[in-house]
């Protein structure tokens, strides 16, 4: 065609099938993505029940929110989780990692089976978990036992462990602010840790793998000890994937709810609520009977606030200490 | 400086090899502790599984699922329930297992023999509607990989090789929304699906998960390594857009798609807070919700509670050892971590 033609055809044809192309993604996007985060915003500062809008309440909701005590301890509760949860998990996954690559024999076997509760549906691994956890039949208290300590209620109970460790101790005192995140929380914690530990720890692996030899031949040949091998080269190499695991971690520890849900469940939010997360929180204000949610979308917006603010705190501290 | 090596080389030698493979076993040594506690839950969600409701009473909890048998009157072994031991008297109160009066008998009488009671698992299955949930998960998966398979290829492709106006801005606000947690729209979404019908019914499975920004930010990054005369050759020989889409784009971008068919199915299968929300009857249930509320039903009946578990995850875990690589790759790319 000719060199006019072609360019009509550009300037007016492909808008138009894009519009095309893009139109079923589109549609879907809009609906069930745009509007719906557009309007999060809007329906916080309305009482809606049933999904049916029931009147206009604007700020005042989220007044009532920050006056909620249980709000700020499912605030801290989900603190307690993610602190508990991310060190442990970044620590642990990298270290498998870094055993994994030592030119491991079957290193397919040891990351097929590490990476096999990531598979799983977490509810089936909430239900295992619940089981192994039982106070009376489950097989961690046999362990225990085993071993000659004594057995634990697990996730019934609602002691903080700071408590306990002092009570253990034998000190009959200890400050009530400085309880701890409860047993119950820990237990949760426990098994988050042993199932996004898999997934980790493939991510570490492509980090460590995408390091190039010659590092480490060089190294060798300066005549480095194993441990500045890994301070001086791995480390620094690493940090992008170290950043990304810690914020993508961070990111979805925030949003815990099935395990939760399955192992603390409904009604009450574990033992005297002291498993009760945000979303947990969310969940019972918004969907439970007699659900707000407006309440429950304002809930939703200052958990997106944190994350994000979080997101950018990360990116601010530690970001600067990433060498790309 | 001579050269020769020195006895105290040899022994430098020796030291630093000794050192060594203390090292690589006690690598060896960490990894295995990995995998047994990686592997414990699962043997034991099975080993559970397959045990009577009184064995799972015992504690200490038998490793292997164990029956006790007498021998019965015709010489073959019954299977009974011990009711109390008398160490000192070194008798035991049995009852069989198929029912009857208890009687006492010597302990020396008494035999362990493995058992599998695979009957749990029939007996968990009919206990809730399962084979609906199966269904509604299968189908819903079915359609929703579809939908995203040909929404996300149109979409990208309209990205990554067409020109319109707002193109790379309207991209960038599609994947700002990845970004947005679920608990932000689910609740609004909720009420969207209530003022169009649509709760309690497939549609709310299927339709908002029918297109994901995800997969089309993987497809039109992959799309763009196409080079472009390849296109520009194509479209003078005459082949429509979407000709080109269909017979060269598409079977080049293989390992893309099937990574999202995979990340795609995984995340369906496996999803929990969206269908809890949205579904009230066992209707339209899928899987992971009918199994939490089987959970939540028999509170105490762990046998079959790990047998539904088994059969729940089952699927995908056959899937995974036929297809480890692909599928660990395939999450890895797509962050998916729940």
């Amino acid at each position: 065609m000719s060199w006019l033609e072609s360019i009509r055809h550009k300037k007016i044809m492909d808008p138009l099938t894009a519009a095309l192309y893009l139109v079923p993604a589109g549609v879907i996007v809009i609906v069930f993505r745009m509007i719906p985060i557009g309007s999060a915003f809007l329906l916080s500062f309305f009482d809606v029940k049933m999904g049916r809008v029931r009147g206009f309440v604007g700020l005042a909701q989220y007044a009532r929110l920050f006056q909620d005590p249980t709000f700020w301890s499912s605030l801290g509760t989900t603190a307690y989780y993610v602190l508990g949860v991310v060190p442990l998990s970044l620590f642990l996954s990298l270290f498998a990692a870094v055993l994994l690559n030592q030119k491991v024999r079957a290193l397919g076997f040891y990351r097929t089976v590490y990476f096999l509760p990531v598979v799983t549906s977490l509810v089936a691994v909430s239900m295992v978990w619940k089981w192994i956890f039982h106070p009376r039949l489950g097989l961690l208290n046999y362990f225990l036992q085993f071993i000659g300590g004594g057995s634990l209620q697990w996730l019934e109970e609602p002691r903080g462990i700071f408590e306990m460790a002092a009570g253990a101790l034998g000190w009959s005192w200890w400050p009530d602010g400085l309880a701890g995140p409860s047993l119950a929380l820990i237990a949760v914690i426990v098994v988050a840790i042993w199932r996004g530990i898999g997934y980790n720890i493939v991510i570490f692996l492509a980090g460590l793998q995408n390091i190039p030899d010659q590092y480490y031949e060089a190294a060798h040949i300066d005549g480095a000890s194993p441990r500045q091998v890994f301070w001086k080269v791995t480390w620094p190499l690493l940090s992008p994937t170290t950043f990304y695991v810690l914020l993508s971690t961070t990111i979805v520890s925030f949003q815990v709810f099935t395990q939760i849900y399955l192992m603390t469940g409904p009604p009450v939010g574990g033992p005297m609520g002291t498993t009760k997360v945000i979303v947990y929180y969310l969940f019972e204000k918004g969907f439970d009977a007699g659900g707000n949610m407006g309440y429950a979308s304002a809930v939703a917006l200052v958990l997106f606030g944190i994350i994000l603010t979080l997101t950018l705190v990360q990116r601010r501290v530690v970001e600067r200490r990433v060498y790309y | 400086m001579s050269t020769e090596t020195t006895q105290h080389d040899l022994d430098v030698n020796a030291g630093h090899r000794a050192r060594k493979a203390l090292r690589r076993a006690g690598v060896y040594a960490g990894l295995w502790v990995g995998i047994v506690v990686m592997i414990v839950p699962f043997y034991w969600m099975i080993a559970t599984s397959l045990k009577s409701p009184i064995e799972i009473l015992e504690f200490p909890p038998t490793w292997v699922p164990t029956g006790h048998y007498v021998e019965s009157t015709d010489g073959s072994p019954s299977e009974v329930y011990i009711v109390s031991r008398d160490v000192g008297a070194r008798t035991a109160v049995v009852r069989a297992v198929e029912g009857g009066p208890e009687r006492t008998v010597g302990a020396t009488e008494i035999f362990d023999r493995v058992r599998l009671r695979f009957s749990n698992y029939v007996e968990a299955w009919n206990q809730a509607p399962f084979a609906r949930y199966y269904f509604n998960t299968i189908f819903v998966t079915l359609f929703v990989v579809a939908g995203v398979l040909v929404t996300s290829s149109l979409a990208a492709y309209a990205f990554a090789r067409m020109r319109f106006w707002g193109r790379d801005n309207i991209f960038v606000l599609f994947l700002s929304m990845m970004m947005v947690p679920q608990p932000v729209y689910i609740v609004p979404s909720y009420i969207v699906l209530v003022k169009l019908g649509w709760i309690d019914t497939y549609q709310a499975l299927i339709i908002p998960w029918l297109a994901h920004i995800f997969s089309i930010f993987l497809l039109r990054q992959h799309f763009k390594t196409i080079p472009n005369d390849l296109y520009d050759a194509a479209i003078i020989d005459g082949c429509s857009r979407f000709a080109f889409l269909w017979r060269v784009m598409l079977p080049l971008s293989k390992a893309v798609l099937v990574a999202v068919v995979i990340f795609t199915i995984v995340g369906t299968w496996n999803s929990f807070l969206w269908p809890l929300v949205m579904t009230n009857t066992p209707e339209v249930r899928p899987l992971q919700v009918g199994l939490a509320r089987f959970s939540q039903e028999q509170g105490t009946n762990h046998e079959l509670m790990m047998a539904a578990a088994a059969f729940s995850i089952a699927p995908l875990i056959v899937a995974y050892f036929f297809a480890q690589k692909q599928i660990i790759q395939s999450l890895a790319t797509s962050g998916m971590k729940s």
